[in-house]
């Protein structure tokens, strides 16, 4: 089953192109790409269990720590730079988001919204940090130390002066006429593409 | 138990050195394992490292040790050979059936010796070449090596392009530092400074420089161990309960050392570690005038593999010929496994290790 953020990546990325994903996981979405768009290009992953699976789904697979130095890609030497929900894992999101513009001619992040309604509704009736089947760990042991809204990251790029050119926010099905004026709170998770 | 016997090509072609001197004629002794299929599609070259020879697997007839590779290579092991013919070939200037330097010279009628000519990796991938030509194989499914064994499995993808249609790069560099050729250098001369070596003519003077070559090996194998490694199976544990305040063995580090160096002099010849060392010491594939055009034209797929114990050829110097490759948009797949076994990692079991080298090797079988 692919994920929902993957078909709207996959939308966005021409045919023929180079992709680097970031914290590719089991090399699921550069199969997929591979698939529909017949790119070539690396995942890179910090897990053993990771670079073994994405072996096993027959995808280039570069084991190192995105929180490093990417000095393995050299400027603009793809045409996409992938995070996909790993944003909120990452030791500094801007320094990473930087060294992904150097080494891509476009960005595309997508992470979790924490302003989604649901969430707010966790915090507001429990009192405690939203645990939800996406994000299904406590507070003191979980590897989401970076969790942010649209709003916040919409702030962040203005901030550091990345220039958002697409955006995607996705929510379920119920919710599609809200999330135009309410993105904020109807989405459930964003893709957003910047240079 | 499978049972395998060495088998030998002799060439009668001769073979311009990297060094310019020629070999007139030459012996090549191999092994292999599996069958070679019909379409010739599934071979597999397992290359050497320093020590290593062409007793890569399964056992020789009454032999209670197999070959020095059997974990990795056999009927479901990672490199199976219920679906790949493996081979592997002891190198040129070898001491365990391959023309080297204990081998008769047929213009002298003795042993060449310290005369044996200086050869390198690339000089090593010719001939690996040449008995690849003999066994009427085209190309190479997967071409695999560990340490200096890395370095051939490299430069196959550099000289022969079209034979190789992956490249499995274990524990290797791109070149050695000065501080790998230090060791080097030591090593070389513990064994050229042991009377016993006689100018390198021990043979003719009927004497083996066993002192030297025992210390080269015991400085080799304490870099081919991690700190963490011999901590955990030494310590600081002594032979007898108490200190002697002498000079003899007391630690048991210093005995298992020692044992080592006794065994390694009763199976190698002092000059062919005195090549293997200086092979390692020239090869620098990335400075080499023609490298640009040589990796470009590559379309083998590289699989690279290090561990994080590894001080000898640590992960960054992988990491290098990684950094490379993609550069040139190579298809190249990369992991660091996590060890306490050093440089010698390569040869043990490891599952994630295992685990990887299946992977590849399964996903990429049939081209």
């Amino acid at each position: 089953m692919a994920r929902k953020d993957f078909k709207i990546i996959s939308n966005w990325v021409k045919p023929n192109s180079k992709v680097l994903d970031l914290g590719c996981g089991d090399g699921n979405l550069l199969q997929i790409l591979s698939k529909e768009r017949n790119i070539t290009g690396y995942g890179v992953d910090i897990s053993i269990d990771k670079i073994i699976k994405s072996l096993d789904n027959n995808i280039n697979v570069v084991h190192t720590d995105i929180n490093k130095k990417l000095d393995y890609f050299k400027d603009k030497s793809f045409d996409y730079v992938i995070l996909a929900q790993s944003l909120q894992v990452v030791d500094n999101p801007v320094n990473l988001i930087n060294e992904m513009l150097r080494i891509g001619n476009e960005v595309i992040i997508s992470f979790p919204n924490m302003g989604y309604w649901k969430s707010r509704l966790y915090l507001f009736l429990k009192g405690k940090m939203p645990i939800t089947s996406e994000l299904p760990f406590s507070w003191h042991s979980t590897p989401n130390i970076h969790l942010c809204t649209i709003k916040d990251f919409k702030e962040m790029c203005d901030l550091n002066q990345f220039v958002i050119v697409d955006e995607v926010i996705s929510s379920n099905n119920d919710e599609k006429g809200s999330i135009r004026l309410l993105s904020n709170l109807f989405g459930e998770s964003a893709i957003f593409k910047i240079k | 138990m499978n049972i395998v016997t060495e088998q030998k090509l002799h060439v009668t072609k001769p073979l311009n050195l990297k060094s310019g001197n020629v070999l007139k004629a030459y012996e090549l002794a191999y092994e292999t394992y599996g069958q070679l299929n019909a379409k010739k599609d599934n071979a597999v070259l397992i290359c050497h490292a320093l020590s290593g020879n062409h007793h890569v697997a399964g056992y020789h007839e009454g032999a209670d040790k197999p070959g020095w590779w059997d974990n990795m290579i056999g009927s479901g092991k990672p490199i199976n050979t219920d679906k790949l013919f493996v081979v592997c070939m002891n190198n040129l200037g070898g001491c365990h059936g391959t023309t080297g330097p204990v081998s008769i010279n047929k213009d002298t009628g003795k042993e060449y010796g310290f005369d044996f000519p200086i050869v390198t990796v690339e000089d090593w991938v010719r001939t690996q070449k040449v008995l690849m030509d003999a066994l009427n194989i085209s190309k190479w499914q997967f071409i695999i090596g560990g340490s200096l064994g890395g370095m051939q499995a490299f430069q196959w993808t550099l000289d022969y392009p079209a034979c190789v249609s992956n490249s499995i790069i274990i524990a290797a560099a791109p070149k050695l530092t000065a501080q790998n050729i230090a060791f080097n250098e030591v090593a070389r001369q513990a064994i050229m400074g042991d009377p016993d070596w006689c100018n390198g003519n021990y043979l003719k003077n009927e004497k083996v420089p066993k002192r030297g070559l025992a210390l080269a090996r015991m400085l080799g194998h304490i870099t081919y161990l991690s700190d963490k490694s011999m901590a955990k199976k030494f310590g600081r544990d002594l032979k007898e309960e108490k200190f002697n305040f002498n000079f003899d063995v007391e630690f048991q580090i210093e005995s298992y050392l020692r044992y080592q160096g006794e065994k390694f002099v009763d199976s190698f010849d002092a000059n062919t570690y005195l090549l293997m060392t200086k092979a390692l010491d020239y090869y620098d594939p990335f400075n080499e005038v023609d490298f640009d055009k040589k990796i470009t034209i590559s379309n083998s797929k590289y699989l690279l593999l290090s561990f994080t114990s590894d001080w000898r050829f640590p992960p960054s110097r992988s990491e290098d010929i990684v950094k490379t490759l993609i550069n040139y948009n190579k298809n190249v797949s990369y992991a660091c496994i996590n060890s306490d076994g050093g440089h010698d990692a390569f040869l043990m079991k490891n599952d994630n290790y295992f685990e990887v080298m299946r992977n590849f090797i399964e996903n990429n079988i049939d081209g």
